[in-house]
This record gives structure tokens, sequence and C-alpha cells, in this order.
């Protein structure tokens, strides 16, 4: 009875609100950008806006930055409403996706450039250079020019002079984009350490879901200026609250269909769920991910167990760790299922393109949501 | 879900601006108060003066005549009642200047200074001026004279505005040919430069022909000089006693003829860059597909190089229309009794000290260089969307005979713009055309001759170096402040309206206006009037277009994102400007300062309405000392200016080589 409640308290020291969003709007002329975003960030957190180009993510870090300011709403940080204060009196530290990094001075004149002019005596910034540069891996590159870096190096650079200045709040405007698929990777986990290590709040925009689900404490999806979810990485892809949601974090299987009694109808196949809320008869879009289609041994005599389906292999995609298979079934007619089997599944069953077997899709894997609405 | 689908009522959010924003708004203020003095102002005050008309009115005064005892006086009469009586002055005869006088003896046939006559004038409107020998009166009130001061009275006119000014000009005949004559100049040299330059640089971008950077140097070289240069060179080749006169076959070189063949040579530069940028980003691709479909090189040449290169062509066109139409010092020099537009405003308001009409003229020329100037820029704007396209650049391939062709147009033309030069520089080296042909350095001992001496080309090198470090750093800070503000949109454009301006208005338009801007006694910044303060002034305004644009592509090359970053790290934006925005656009600074200096050492039509004694030019020394005759001192002068210009123009190569290696470290990976 005393861990859970020790957890608890741990939970509720971190959600301390640091960053506090309420009933932010920002319109451009007849478009709006934002739709009553609200939004609370706690000390330390790591958050990262997700969502496809135009969905009002950068426009909101931009609203945060005091770059952009919004139409309406306000913002406070750290207790202070900071809604119209100019950027410069703002607190926190920026990496854009293009570094911005002074290209005619030195790495080393580049960290100190906001540290220099603040009466610090020269040896200090020296020192606290040499800090940065070691805390970002680059302690030999101090008298290069941004140009004469790579592309991750000169990342890690911009990184060190946006936190040189101990900001409250670390903003990464889509900070790897522009890197190769190898260094994001291997910046992902730097960045993530970096963080815990300062507890620095940091909030990052991405169109990536890899980048999003690995880093980030709490992930907020937008779509069309609105939020569409804020959860952990784990909730937000075992339990997307809309199709949007399900669609656009990783990939999901999805079928038409009617809500009666608990269950949804495919074909004549009736798919338990766990889903509640819904009015008898409600037309809903019934989805299920590639990774929760569990395939069986052969086909199967007798009554179809529930959630069970019978169907046949027509392509399969070998993609290294799993086989893509698409699946037909008389129960979804033209609908093809898409599922991802393991490499030990497919051996084991002996699968092959033209066999048949049963797949079962588990009642709390089958997802319910209500249908029409604007994400379909 | 339930939506809220539109923005809630309020007020939209405006952050508060910091000091940053201030001081960049306080800049901008302070350059855009600069541009409304320098140029908005005496542009309006031109504008004015334009409809303004002085006449006498006499309808205004009374007089009164005594008998000859003096004491008896006879009835009242009105100037305009004597005037229908004597039938003396016609309407036209009594239109005049700001400098009219009227002697009102002129109204009494009878007048004589020593009679004992006595005679009184009053006005009976408000307004009516006139001299009681340098004494201006102005009085409703009867005043009393004895006819030996009577006779020292005289009317003034009184101004009022209307269409009058125009009405005249467009009913003069003589000067409504000029508008004829203009046209015609320009649009026969636009062609040639066109076609010329076209060719030239079709040798330059798309032959292999050799010598290519000889020829380059050769093309530019009319940049460095006053454009009426090539006019003293012509009179030396063609003129009355000119050495390739019989070529001419009678035709007078003084005139149409000069007017064109001198504005080929001072345009053809400037028709070149920008024809030569157009033909220099054409996609190899393109003459790829033409080969592969086997069209004939001429077809490819109107169906790819010409389509192309026409915005260039065009931009080119109308670059040069304006150069030839509002040029000055070229007609003033060869043009003979030949009138165009710009040799009238001179005229009218040297000559004839008619400024009213000087500025309806100016209105008139304004007109033809606003229109270029918008098609310009709209073209411009075309330009650089194709610029932006990826394309693969052309490579062309070795064919002699065309590559010799191409070498012998280039010959050509670098031996006529070489040809100029140096019949100039021959001129100014011998001792007495053409009796004597010996050497000479006779004629660079400018203190003997009139037009300012060693004195005006001092003054222009002062001028020169002053108004490119002086209008560089406005120019540059301004285009920042345009560039780098957030929010102020407003502000912003009526800004950028006000720095793309003096593209469009003649230097001459320019200079009358400062006349009546400055000259105004009641302008408090009256005292700068014939000093070098009001020419540094005239000539950045001048040619503050093309620096700015310079600036603002520099400008834009750079990431946006910088002053973010500053702000975030709470550093104020004149350190980011002077530690990276400066440091990094230093190759275009040193561009728009050397661009400055030529055009200053150059520049006639800009400041020769408003040098002084103490400030006369080198350019304008050129023009007065040919205007009096000496020609070979005046082709010397010329050349002086071509030395300095071109040493000024290696001096920048080498400087910002230096600088760029010192500060530009950066740029090599």
């Amino acid at each position: 009875m005393t861990e859970p409640k020790a957890e608890a308290q741990v939970t509720a020291a971190a959600e301390e609100p640091y960053l506090e969003i309420e009933g932010l709007w920002k319109a451009f002329g007849d478009f709006l950008a934002l739709r009553d975003v609200s939004l609370t960030i706690a000390q330390g957190e790591f958050i990262c806006f997700l969502g496809p180009s135009g969905c009002g993510k950068t426009t909101l870090l931009r609203a945060i930055a005091g770059l952009d300011p919004q139409t309406r709403g306000s913002i406070r940080q750290g207790g202070r409403d900071i809604s119209d204060l100019p950027a410069s009196q703002r607190d926190y530290g920026i990496v854009f996706q293009s570094y911005a990094l002074f290209p005619n001075l030195t790495v080393e004149r580049n960290i100190a450039f906001g540290l220099e002019n603040t009466r610090r005596p020269r040896a200090e910034i020296t020192a606290r250079v040499q800090e940065l540069l070691q805390l970002v891996g680059l302690p030999e590159q101090a008298k290069k020019y941004p140009a004469q870096l790579s592309g991750g190096q000169q990342q890690r650079i911009a990184l060190a002079r946006a936190i040189a200045i101990k900001p409250g709040l670390l903003l990464l405007d889509e900070p790897l984009s522009a890197l190769d698929a190898k260094v994001r990777v291997h910046l992902r986990h730097e960045i993530k350490e970096l963080q815990r290590k300062l507890g620095v709040t940091t909030i990052m925009v991405t169109h990536d879901q890899e980048e999003a689900l690995s880093m980030a404490d709490r992930i907020v999806v937008m779509n069309h200026g609105r939020i569409e979810q804020i959860g952990t990485p784990t909730e937000i892809y075992r339990d997307p609250a809309t199709l949007f949601v399900a669609d656009f974090i990783g990939e999901t299987n999805r079928v038409a269909t009617t809500f009666s009694g608990g269950s949804v109808r495919v074909g004549d196949t009736t798919l338990a769920t766990q889903a509640t809320g819904f009015a008898e008869g409600a037309a809903v879009t019934m989805a299920v991910r590639p990774e929760d289609v569990l395939p069986h041994a052969g086909g199967h005599a007798g009554a179809p167990l529930p959630n069970h389906l019978a169907v046949r292999i027509e392509a399969m995609e070998f993609l290294g760790s799993y086989w893509r298979t698409h699946l037909s079934s008389p129960a979804l007619g033209a609908t093809p299922l898409v599922a991802n089997f393991s490499m030990n599944a497919v051996r084991r069953l002996d699968l092959s393109v033209g066999a048949g077997l049963t797949v079962e899709l588990p009642a709390e894997r089958v997802l319910v949501f209500a249908r029409g609405g604007d994400n379909g | 879900m339930a939506e809220a689908p539109s923005l809630p009522a309020g007020r939209a959010i405006r952050l508060r601006i910091d000091s940053d924003g201030w001081i960049k708004r306080a800049f901008m203020g302070v350059i855009a108060l600069y541009l409304m003095v320098a140029l908005a102002l005496p542009l309006y005050a031109m504008l004015s003066k334009s409809f303004v008309t002085y006449s006498f009115d006499l309808a205004r005064y009374e007089f009164q005549v005594s008998d000859e005892s003096g004491t008896v006086w006879g009835e009242p009469v009105s100037a305009a009642a004597l005037n229908a009586q004597l039938g003396k002055f016609s309407d036209a005869d009594l239109a005049s200047s700001t400098d009219g006088r009227l002697s009102v003896t002129d109204f009494f046939p009878d007048f004589s200074f020593r009679s004992p006559v006595k005679y009184r004038i009053r006005g009976v409107a408000d307004n009516a001026p006139y001299l009681v020998g340098l004494d201006l009166r102005n009085s409703t009130e009867w005043q009393e004279f004895d006819s030996n001061t009577f006779r020292r009275i005289n009317l003034r006119p009184v101004a009022s505005t209307g269409l009058q000014n125009y009405t005249e000009y467009f009913s003069n005949p003589v000067l409504f040919s000029s508008i004829e004559n203009s046209l015609y100049i320009a649009t026969i040299s636009t062609v040639l430069t066109v076609i010329f330059a076209f060719g030239f640089a079709y040798a330059i971008n798309r032959s292999c022909m050799p010598f290519k950077g000889a020829f380059r140097l050769i093309a530019m070289m009319p940049i460095l000089v006053p454009s009426l240069l090539p006019g003293i060179a012509l009179i030396y080749m063609f003129g009355n006693q000119g050495f390739l006169k019989g070529i001419l076959f009678g035709q007078s070189i003084y005139g149409p003829l000069g007017i064109v063949i001198g504005s080929v040579f001072f345009t053809f530069p400037h028709a070149l860059i920008i024809i030569s940028t157009a033909l220099s980003i054409s996609d190899q691709r393109q003459y790829e597909a033409a080969e592969s479909l086997r069209a004939s090189k001429w077809r490819t040449f109107w169906t790819v190089t010409i389509p192309g290169a026409r915005y260039g062509l065009i931009s080119a066109a109308f670059v040069t229309f304006t150069l030839v139409i509002t040029d000055f010092g070229l007609p003033k020099v060869i043009g003979g009794q030949y009138n165009v537009l710009a040799i009238d405003i001179y005229k009218q308001v040297i000559g004839q000290q008619n400024f009213e009409m000087g500025a309806v003229v100016s209105v008139v020329l304004l007109i033809p260089a606003i229109v270029a100037f918008v098609v310009d820029r709209q073209v411009q704007k075309k330009q650089v969307s194709l610029l932006s396209a990826r394309s693969v650049p052309y490579e062309p391939k070795p064919n002699r005979r065309f590559d010799m062709a191409m070498l012998a147009w280039c010959a050509a033309m670098g031996v006529f713009i070489a040809g100029i030069i140096g019949v100039c520089q021959f001129a100014a080296l011998i001792n007495y055309w053409p009796y004597d042909l010996s050497f000479s350095l006779r004629n660079y001992d400018f203190n003997k001759m009139d037009g300012g001496g060693w004195g005006a080309y001092w003054n222009s090198l002062e001028l020169a170096a002053l108004t490119a470090v002086i209008g560089t750093a406005i120019i540059f800070t301004g285009a920042y402040m345009v560039e780098k503000i957030d929010g102020f949109k407003t502000g912003r454009a009526v800004f950028q309206f006000l720095a793309m301006l003096p593209m469009a208005i003649p230097g001459m338009v320019l200079g009358l206006a400062y006349i009546f801007f400055f000259n105004n006694p009641a302008n408090p910044l009256n005292g700068i009037y014939g000093t070098m303060a009001i020419l540094v002034v005239s000539t950045v305004t001048h040619f503050y277009t093309v620096g700015h644009l310079t600036a603002l592509t520099a400008l834009k090359q750079i990431d946006a994102e910088f002053e973010p970053v500053a702000a975030s790290l709470r550093q104020p934006f004149w350190r980011l400007f002077a530690r990276v925005t400066v440091p990094v656009c230093l190759p275009a600074i040193l561009d728009i300062s050397i661009y400055m200096f030529v055009n200053a050492m150059t520049t006639v039509s800009a400041v020769v309405f408003l040098y002084s004694t103490h400030t006369a030019l080198a350019s304008v020394a050129v023009l007065n000392m040919d205007d009096a005759g000496d020609i070979a001192p005046a082709a010397a002068m010329g050349m002086m200016i071509f030395y300095t210009n071109a040493t000024a123009r290696v001096l920048h190569a080498f400087a910002s080589r230096s600088i760029l290696r010192r500060t530009q470290a950066w740029r090599v990976r």
C-alpha cells in the first residue's frame, strides 16, 4: 500500500506546473493556426509537440518564445505572466532547425555569445564554454568555424549556445530534421540524456513520431490547430484518443462498422471490444494495429472462436525484423488487413503466400472510434 | 467533439516593445526622416512650385497724380485702367517670374523725374507688393513720392496657383518639341545599346572566344567616367575640326547623332550587366532538349535563348531608356541646337532663371522615368523567380567560326569604348589640337582655367569619399531596419517606398527640387545650401536605391533566426549587428561604398544646380570648361575622374580581398 502512495507523491511534485498555456488562439487573417489550445507543463518535463505540417505545432512554439504572439490566450512561465513579453524578456534558450549558428564566429565565440556582455569575468566565460563543450562532447572544436563542422556537430553547438545562459525553458524547433538518419538516432539519445542531466524543462517540435515516442515524457499530438491528445508515449500509442492519433502514430487497420452490445461486427464475425460510451447501433470505425493481429495455426474447425478470423495470406513483405503481411478474409470483403508477423511466428507456423490461417484480434486491442469527424 | 469554431471576441495580443524594439524604431525613424527631408519634401516643394505662376496683377494698385504744384490731387486710378487706356502690356507681358519687376513710370507716358508733380500709390488688395528702390512695401495706405523717387518704384508680381505653367509649356512648340526629341533619341539609343550589349553578353556567356576577361574590363570602363566624356571624344573625332569628320558625309555630330553615339557608350555597361545576368542563368538542359529535337541553331536561338533572356532584355531596355532620357551632360556637350528635356530644365533654371517652368519640365521628365521604373520593378521580380529555379548552367562548346565572329563583335565594341577613352586621353595630352600635336601636360594645369581648377578635383574626391562612407552607413542601417525589424508593418512599407523612390527621380529633378526646398529662407535647413553637405545629401539620395537593394539582397541571405537567437540569449540587437550582421555582409557593404564613390565622382545631373563657387566639382568642371571652349582641359579633367575611379576600383578589389581573407575565414571549409 505504501509504494503507490510514494509514487503518487513523486508525480505530484513533478507536476508542479512550470508552463501554463490557456486558451491560446492564433489567427493569420482568416486562417486559424491555433484553436483554443490549453496545456500545462511540469518543471523538468520533456514535451514533444507532434503533428503533420501545418498542424500549428511550430506556431505554438513561436508563441511560447514570443516570436509570433498568440492572438488570444495567456501563457504563464514559472508563475510569471509572459503573454505579452517580447522574446528578450522571456526566459528560454532555443535551437532552430537551421541551427542559426553565427557563421563568422568560432564555436567558442558562438557559445559565449550569450555570456559576454553580462559583466562576467573573462576567465569564468572561458571556463563555462569549456564545460559546455565537454557537455556536448566536442571539447576539441572550440577554435573552428561552424562551416567546418558536420551537421550533427553544429546541432550540438547550437544546443550548447542555447543552454549556456541556463534558461528555465529549452525550445527545440525540429532540431534533428536536417540530419541524416544515423546521426539523428544518435543525437536523440544525447539530447535526452543532456536534458535529464540538466533537468531543464524542454519542448521539442517534431513531425517524426519515432523521435517523439523515444524522447518525450509526454507527447502533445496536434492537428488543424487543435490538441488531439496529451499523454505519455505509451498512452498515445496504446490508447489513442482519436482516430487521427491512431492513424498518425503507428499504423492501423480500419474498418467502418456499427457498435452493438460492447462489440462490433465485421462481416459475420463479432469482435468483442472494451470500448464503452457508444450508443447502440452507433456508426463507428474499428481499428487494430498490425502488430496486434495474432496468428494461430491452420484452419479451425467448428464455430469460430470469439475475436478470431479465418484469413488467407495475399502478400508478404520482408522488413528485416518482421514480415508485413497482407491478409484477406471473407468477413472483411474487399478491405485488406495488414499484420506484422514476427520471424519466429512465420517460421513456426510455416506461413507463405496463399496459406490460410486464423488470426486473433484481442478484445483489449480492438479500438473503436466514433465515425464522421474531420479526421477521416 | 464540441468545437469552439471561431476566435473568441477580444483584442489581439501585442507584444510589449522592448528597448531593442524602440531603438530599432528610432533608427528607422531617423533614416526615414532623412529620406523625407532629402527626398519627399523637396519633391513636394518642386511639384507645388510647378503650379505657381507669377504675374503683375495691375488691378491691385491705385495711383493718384498731383498737379504741378504738388498739392491738388486728381482722381485715384487703378494701374489696370491705365494699362487698358494705354494698351501697353498684354496679359502675356504681365506674366512674370519671382524676380519680375515692372516700372510704374510705364503707366505715365508724360512722366519726367524733373517735374514737380507728385505721385501716390496704394494697394487695394491685401497683397500688393512694390519696391521703392530696394525697399519692399506692401500697404493699402496711400504713400506719397516726388517724381524723382517715383521713377525708382517697381511693381512686384504676385503668386497664384493653377495649371497655367503647364498650359504654357504645352502650347510652346519649342519646349514641346523637346519631348519628341527626348523620346526619339532615347528610343534609338535604347534599341542600339540593347542590341550591342546583347551581342557582347552573348559572346561572353555563350562562346569560347579568347580574352573574355579583358573584354569584360573594357566594357565596364564607361561607368568610370562622366556621361559627357564621350561627347568630348566625339567632338575630337567628328567635330568641326575632327580628324574623322570626313566619314560622316556632311552630317553634323552636334545633335541627335552625337547624343545617340555617346548614349550608347555610357549606357552600354549598365545594359551589359543586366543582360549578362539574364543569359548566365539559362538552363543547359533546355539546349540539350532542343538539340535532341533537331532544332536548328537559329530556331533554338529564337525559341530558347531569347525567351530565357526576355526579362533581362526588357529590364535592360528600360534602364537604358531612363538613363538616356534623364541624362543631361551629353546633350549639353554635343547636342548643339538639339533640345531635350534635361537641357530644357537646365536652360530654364540656369539660363532664364524661370524656376517654375523648370519645375514643369521636371514633372514632364518624371513621367517616363517613373513608368520605366515601375515596369522594371515588375520585370525584376519575375527575373528573381527564374533565378531561384534549380538549373544546370550552360557550358558553351568551342565552335571556331562562331567564336571568331563573336570575337570580332566584341573587338568592335572594345575598340569603340577604348577608342573613346583613348581619344580623350590623347586630347588631354597634346598641346593644341589640331595645330600643335606635341606632348604637353598643359591641359592638366586646371588652375589656369575656369571651372574650379584643381580645387574642383579635390572637392569631388571629398564628396565621393563622404558619400561612400556616410551613404553606405545610412543605406545599410536603413536596409537592416527594414529587413530585420518585427511588426511595425506600415512603417516598414512607407520606408521601403521612400527607399525605392530615388531610382525613379532623375538627378536634375532632384537637384531642382533641392533648390526649391533648401534655398527657401524659411527652411531651417537653409544653412546647408551651397555647402558640401547638400552635395553629399543629394548624391547619397540620388544613388540610394541601388545600394538599398544590394544591402537587402545581402541581408535576406542571412539566416532570419539570428535575431530570435540573440533575443533569447538576451543580447541587444546592436551587438548582433556589429558582431555578426556587418561582418557577414561586408562584401555587400564594400560593393555599396564603391558604387557610391564612383557615382559621386561622375555625376553631373544631381549636383549641377547645387554646387557653389567653393564647392565646384570635377564633373561639373568638365562641363563648364567645355562650355567655355576649353575642350582639351575638359578632357583632361574627365581623365582625372577616370584615373581616380579606376584606382578606387583597384583599391576596392584589393581591400575586399584582404578584408575578406581576414574576416570571412569562415567561408572556407
